[in-house]
């Protein structure tokens, strides 16, 4: 019962690394697009000027951390069924991944609110919501960094990405509702998208969500060698610590 | 000492005359068997304290410590006590709360009780219930030693359905997430640090919306302004009272003799 990562897919090393390659490929290919469109075809914004094209890949970290969280979800609730880890693998390669999207959305958030809002940092619902958000897989790391026992870590590590996951919206209504009854001076971001901006958006999110599966595909497969290590090592004697 | 000599007898007692009604089913019998045992644990909890009084006491004082930092800190004057005292009231209680919070578990790994509370011969959501009756009636304790003395130090009108009504909700949820995240604390490396760490960013809307009814309430609002509010309240409550005894299945699987 506890011994993991037999040696069933030891093929995957192949076929891994072709679809890593086209993985990789297209995420150049897109994300170049990507940027041209950001940079060049997407008209100037008429208020906020060129500082607005921050935007584009702003919005698509910020999908994609949602995206890569509930990844850690659906692999935290299918370890616990399986008790496999090469689903904790996944979870913890999206969780890192995550948390790298999520301090990109707050990144260029920030940078974008200076010269629009006037200061690097309000306590916009949308805000104060990621800041959170990152809080709660920083902390899910920080877990995983504090267990040894790998079967522990992965129960422990699966039982917070559920938490975490299901608070997400109880947060955004909490905070939405807050800053509703104290009035921001700030107006919430309504501008209306022509459609190369939208064309702009769309290639954007392609980009960056194809970035993160060919992130989560190498660093998964990273894990899953290492697990195959530790599981050679244990049959053979060695053991850990 | 004393302790040490009680704990594991209280724990071994605990599934004691119900031991012949496990709990079968939601009808009345195996609800009130499942009531019983989950009292034992609680009870045997209660017990402990009352007798060594080492967690209530220390917890208590630095609930009125942060209080009086939050005066050297701000320097607030009486009118000013209105918008802040909401928040020096949860930051006070969040942080007290959690301080006893992580000896809900640390204790039973310290004296190694938790195998023999895991080798009892009932449910594991009976354990997880237990023992948050047992957080909660502590925590709820330590808000009723600590808001009169907010009242005198504050002059605010804490003793209002609106305000109660907050603390018990809020109280409930951050206990229920809580007492699972002691769980998994107290079985970590870094054990007590940890707890804040994992435990205040689930708890945002607990916070948040616990001190909006409370604000909105010395303010003077009507009962339609704190309605959404004690409605996410009473969402988180549900939510993590649903999710979290199988979560805690999970976490003790880890640790119990299979």
């Amino acid at each position: 019962m506890r011994a993991v990562a037999g040696p069933s897919n030891l093929s995957l090393g192949g076929a891994g690394s072709r679809l890593q390659r086209a993985l990789l490929a297209a995420t150049l290919a897109v994300g170049l697009l990507a940027l041209y469109m950001a940079f060049v075809y997407a008209p100037k914004e008429a208020t906020m000027g060129d500082v607005q094209r921050i935007f584009y890949f702003h919005v698509g970290a910020a999908w994609t951390a949602l995206l890569a969280f509930f990844v850690v979800f659906v692999g935290g609730l299918a370890y616990l069924r399986t008790r496999d880890r090469r689903w904790d693998a996944l979870a913890l390669s999206s969780a890192e991944i995550g948390v790298v999207f999520t301090t990109i959305t707050l990144a260029t958030g920030s940078i974008w609110a200076k010269p629009a809002w006037g200061a690097w940092w309000t306590w916009d619902p949308r805000l104060t919501t990621t800041s959170v958000l990152w809080l709660i897989y920083v902390s899910y790391l920080i877990l995983r960094g504090a267990i040894d026992e790998p079967e522990r870590r992965a129960s422990f590590a699966a039982v917070v990405g559920i938490v975490g996951f299901v608070d997400v919206p109880i947060v955004f209504l909490s905070i939405r509702l807050w800053r509703t009854i104290h009035p921001v001076l700030v107006k919430s971001q309504g501008f209306d998208m022509e459609p190369p901006m939208v064309h702009a958006l769309l290639a954007a999110l392609l980009a960056c969500t194809l970035l993160y599966a060919y992130l989560l595909l190498v660093r998964t497969s990273l894990e899953r060698r290492r697990l195959e290590v530790e599981a050679a090592r244990q049959a053979l004697g060695f053991h850990q610590g | 000492m004393q302790q040490t000599l009680k704990k594991p007898t209280a724990a071994t007692s605990a599934p004691g005359p119900e031991s012949q009604t496990r709990p079968a089913g939601p009808e009345g019998r195996g609800l009130r068997a499942f009531l019983g045992q989950v009292w034992a644990i609680a009870g045997k909890d209660i017990r402990a304290e009352l007798r060594g009084r080492e967690v209530a006491s220390a917890t208590w004082v630095f609930a009125l410590l942060v209080l009086v930092v939050f005066n050297f800190a701000f320097d607030l004057e009486r009118e000013e006590m209105g918008p802040a005292g909401p928040g020096m009231l949860w930051v006070a209680i969040v942080l007290a709360g959690m301080l006893g919070l992580s000896h809900v578990f640390t204790k039973e790994r310290e004296q190694s009780c938790l195998e023999g509370l895991l080798l009892c011969p009932v449910d594991r959501s009976v354990i997880y219930f237990g023992k948050l009756a047992g957080a909660l009636i502590f925590t709820l304790a330590l808000e009723v030693a600590v808001l009169p003395v907010f009242a005198v130090f504050t002059s605010l009108p804490v003793f209002t359905p609106g305000p109660l009504l907050a603390l018990l909700l809020g109280t409930v949820g951050f206990v229920a997430v809580g007492t699972l995240f002691a769980a998994i604390a107290a079985n970590t490396k870094t054990r007590e640090v940890l707890l804040p760490v994992l435990l205040l960013p689930v708890a945002a809307p607990v916070v948040v919306s616990a001190v909006a009814v409370t604000g909105l309430s010395f303010d003077g609002e009507p009962w339609s302004e704190l309605v959404p509010w004690l409605g996410i309240l009473a969402a988180f409550d549900a939510i993590y009272l649903v999710l979290s005894p199988w979560l805690f299945d999970q976490v003790v699987h880890e640790l119990g003799p299979e």
